[in-house]
């Protein structure tokens, strides 16, 4: 074992943990240090969720009667739209990179901080300038061409499209920011020793992901400015009316929109990864199958955008060669899930409530990735597509995937971002009804679209009603769940036991380091010889002893 | 076994003819990938029970390389059986998309034309609908769609058909009722305000029904100066006669100067000739070659110059703006009455059966007016 000595000064004020080595509100302001930029990114994505979920339980509130429930249809459909942009662009996208990718990746590669903290810190303001452009557009009028901004509409509806778009262009600026400053930091920042093939898997999920971001972001950016001039200055492109074309913004908006899927999913199962071998207690089944099937789905990513407009009116061969392609993604994700599952064989499970949450992931990602199959099945997508069918597979393995992969994010490495333990028995409880509340509210959702219901319907036949009222009494305890989940977290915040520095006896190098890690990561640098799966050797002892040390130290669950 | 798996499965009637031919294929890749996706979950189930964490489990071995290659080739084979059953779904899958995409020569024509919130249908006798589609059952029929303003789309779940409906662009879509009934029409792309009140009716009819349904509609409401009546021969002796879709698409194409530079008796002018081009090969300038169906003729009126006629100059001017959707469908079912022999088809227009001479002209039914309004209707 190498501990080779790190080129700074070890002051007092390093060997503080991060939250505690500088105080105040400026500290926190100007930070550069990743830990608590990735925090300050924790508490504006939370934000996020919370306004996206009141704004999905208002839809779904609406969506109880076939007529008027509460709201006028002009409110409703700001409301989906609202909805749709505020968990896309606001929350699932951001949300596993830029909380725990900016936190972990330097922890993970043995670096001091990301490859440029001045650029990590303003792609933060950048995502709160851009969240606030968005949202600011609904004092303005409000904006009601969905998530998706298809032209005409968008560039003739008399809302206030404009803000949103400029919003969500400012939005893919930070993500851009992002992906680019991760994928420097992993070429450049990996501690001596770190090679390619010793990286946690999550690492290189993080890092297929930043790749999609900085190829894919800027055709999103191009097409909106596009629609914004488009409608400011009668330009044509895709108002058919000025002799433009609105299949062309289709093309577009899906060659970004496709691999954003990716964005959102393959952070999560960057996630995923980690906790089926910390929690199985041993490597993965196969390394390479999970690191390169991430690179995988990031490349064959961009290639399958066309399977969104099989009924648009493009060409059969188009969407022959789509359909095909999109059943090679499929493959790349069946890799990672039969490794996911072949690594729990010959384990030693543990099962917390992070675990929990990767049996609620598998079990969405299958299923919804199987239900990916049959849309990509291009005579079946004619009666599926935009129909509640497609709104429930892109909520079980989108929605699902991301949520529950954040969650069992948070649960997992919350007592590295805190240095506290949260009640297990509350865990896995509010886990339970998380899942629970997501399976109701979208189960009934696949036979809605069986029958025909239309996607974005305010007022609906009366025979589609008791399916519906069932998805809304799902949405009610997922929310219950979720609220649960925020109060018992913000009570182990406050008054949990303190954690170990690996409580859940992981060897991934993120554990080396102290609960809550110190201002610089690592007192001394670890050893990176040895592999993070290394689950027949021995726990190696830790190198820097938590600073807090003298306080006896709990394991969640006790 | 059909009826009971389409129950399960929420489906709605198959109400056309290549209905239970796609839920066939529907079964086949639900049941397959959720038995699939079930074993998965039971492997893993058993796995983590089986492999539970016990206090006494010794430190886990070094990896084998023997179990390692194992693990690898189950999964290697996991993979490509995979692989081998997506592309079977694709392949047949596809091939019933093609199918989906390809009206029969014999179909029937009927113009649709989509508006924020409102379905408007012209038949080939030149008479209108709004709210119902009245079709033959038993007989294809294609629809060739435009829109006046949005994208909308037409989807029919008793038909397990759908396609978008663009501006300025004609799509086609087609099915075969299988027996007369009443099925629903949904607008399923995302149009505005009244998106979700935007829905029709498909009354299947038999082909005598049928005839007379669409006879006793009324005229199609075109922007035309005058009435679309022809003058009767003889002042007061014969009722004055109404236009087929086809007679109404010449008079539009007459109105808006088409035939000063398009001729339909097969002499070339300054543009090409109309007598046989619809769905004929077009040779381009661009050395290509392409089909002249609905899509085509539409793209040349509103963006002339993006495929250019070989040995024709790119003069046409765009007519997007100045034709209406409605009047681009007529003229679309004018040049598809010109594509086969005139003798046989715009004078057997012309020849059409006449409204009897004591018919009165007959309301619409309730329903269409309630359509007009813009009400929603309660799906059957």
């Amino acid at each position: 074992m190498t501990t080779a000595a790190l080129p700074f000064d070890l002051t007092e004020d390093s060997h503080a943990d991060y939250l505690r080595a500088q105080s105040g509100v400026r500290s926190w302001l100007n930070t550069r240090d990743h830990k608590r930029i990735a925090l300050m990114f924790l508490g504006a994505v939370n934000l996020s969720l919370l306004l996206g979920g009141v704004f999905a339980l208002l839809v779904r509130l609406e969506l109880l009667t076939p007529e008027r429930t509460l709201m006028s249809a002009s409110t409703y459909n700001r409301m989906f739209t609202l909805h749709g942009i505020v968990m896309v662009f606001m929350f699932m996208i951001p949300s596993i990179p830029t909380v725990f990718g900016n936190f972990l990746l330097p922890l993970m590669l043995g670096a001091k901080d990301v490859a440029f903290p001045r650029l990590n810190l303003a792609s933060f303001y950048v995502y709160v300038f851009g969240s606030v452009l968005t949202l600011w557009s609904m004092i303005a009028g409000g904006a009601d061409m969905g998530w998706t901004f298809y032209a005409p509409y968008s560039t003739t509806s008399p809302a206030a499209v404009a803000p949103v778009g400029l919003g969500v262009f400012v939005l893919g600026l930070s993500s851009i920011m992002t992906g680019l400053n991760f994928i420097v930091t992993v070429h450049t920042m990996r501690a001596k020793n770190l090679r390619w093939h010793k990286m946690p898997l999550f690492v290189w999920s993080i890092y297929a992901t930043s790749i999609i971001q900085v190829l894919a972001t800027p055709v999103l950016g191009m097409s909106l400015l596009l629609v914004a001039v488009d409608r400011l200055f009668q330009l044509g492109i895709f108002d058919p009316t000025l002799g433009g074309d609105p299949v062309l913004f289709q093309h577009l908006f899906w060659f970004y929109s496709h691999p954003a899927v990716y964005i959102m999913i393959l952070p999560a199962m960057g996630v995923i990864s980690e906790v089926v071998c910390t929690f199985s207690h041993r490597p993965p089944a196969s390394y390479r199958a999970i690191a390169y099937s991430s690179l995988g789905i990031a490349f064959v990513g961009f290639l399958t955008w066309g399977h969104h407009m099989f009924v648009a009116g493009i060409s059969v061969l188009d969407s022959g060669l789509f359909g095909i392609l999109s059943m090679f993604v499929a493959i790349f994700s069946a890799i990672k899930v039969l490794t996911w599952t072949a690594t729990l064989r010959r384990g030693s499970i543990s099962f917390e409530t992070p675990m929990l949450y990767f049996f609620w992931f598998l079990f969405l990602f299958v299923f919804g990735g199987m239900t990916g199959v049959a849309v990509a099945t291009s005579s079946l997508d004619v009666h599926w597509h935009d129909t509640y069918f497609v709104v429930a597979h892109f909520h079980f393995i989108m929605v699902g995937g991301t949520l529950t992969a954040y969650l069992g994010a948070l649960h997992y490495w919350f007592p590295k971002l805190f240095g506290r333990c949260y009640s297990e028995r509350w865990g896995m409880v509010s886990s339970i009804t998380v899942f629970t509340g997501f399976f109701f509210t979208f189960m009934p959702q696949f036979l809605l679209g069986n029958a025909g219901m239309p996607r974005r319907y305010y007022s609906y036949p009366e025979q589609y009603q008791w399916l519906n009222v069932l998805s809304t009494a799902g949405a009610s305890i997922l929310t219950a769940g979720l609220v649960s989940t925020v109060v018992y977290l913000a009570v182990a915040l406050a008054r949990g036991p303190r954690a170990s520095q690996n409580p859940w006896s992981s060897r991934s190098y993120e554990w080396l380091s102290a609960s809550p890690p110190p201002q610089h990561n690592f007192l001394e640098q670890p050893d990176f010889e040895r592999s993070p799966y290394d689950y027949h050797l021995p726990e190696p002892s830790a190198p820097g002893a938590a600073p807090h040390a003298s306080e006896p130290a709990h394991s969640p669950g006790e | 076994m059909n009826e009971i798996l389409r129950r399960i499965l929420f489906l709605p009637p198959q109400s056309s003819t290549i209905a239970p031919q796609i839920d066939a294929l529907h079964y086949a890749v639900i049941l397959t990938t959720m038995a699939g996706s079930a074993l998965v979950a039971l492997a893993a189930l058993v796995f983590v029970i089986r492999y539970r964490h016990r206090p006494a489990t010794p430190i886990p071995l070094a990896p084998d390389p023997a179990t390692e290659r194992g693990t690898r080739r189950v999964e290697v084979a996991g993979a490509s059986l995979l692989l081998g059953l997506f592309v079977l779904f694709w392949v047949i899958g596809f091939r019933q998309f093609v199918q989906l995409e390809s009206p029969p020569a014999n179909a029937l024509t009927i113009q649709v034309t989509a508006k924020q919130w409102m379905w408007t249908f012209a038949y080939p006798n030149g008479r209108g609908s709004k709210g119902v589609l009245y079709v033959p059952a038993g007989r294809p029929v294609r629809l060739s769609m435009t829109s006046r303003d949005v994208i909308h789309s037409f989807y029919v779940p008793e038909f397990r058909v759908k396609k978008d409906v663009l501006p300025g662009r004609t799509t086609e879509l087609w099915f075969e009722a299988r027996e007369p009934g009443n099925s629903s029409v949904y607008c399923a792309e995302y149009c505005g305000e009244g998106h979700s009140t935007m829905r029709a009716r498909v009354v299947a009819l038999n082909d005598a029904d049928y005839a007379l349904a669409i006879e006793r509609l009324p005229p199609l409401e075109l922007d035309l100066p005058g009435p679309v009546y022809r003058e009767p021969a003889l002042a007061g002796i014969a009722p004055p006669e109404r236009l087929s879709l086809a007679q109404m698409g010449e008079r539009v194409a007459t109105e808006k100067g088409c035939m000063r530079c398009h001729t339909v008796d097969g002499t070339p002018h300054i543009g090409p000739t109309w007598l046989g081009m619809f769905g004929s090969l077009v040779p381009l300038s661009n050395g290509r070659q392409t089909v002249a169906d609905a899509a085509y003729l539409t793209d040349s009126m509103m963006d002339p110059r993006a495929l250019i006629h070989r040995g024709y100059a790119p003069v046409m001017p765009s007519y997007q703006g100045l034709l209406s959707a409605p009047e681009t469908g007529a003229i679309l079912e004018y040049l598809r009455a010109l594509a086969r022999p005139p003798a046989t088809t715009v004078n057997a227009a012309e020849q059409a059966p006449l409204v009897p001479a004591d018919a009165p002209p007959i309301r619409l039914p309730n329903e269409l007016q309630a359509a007009d309004a813009g009400a929603a209707q309660e799906t059957p």
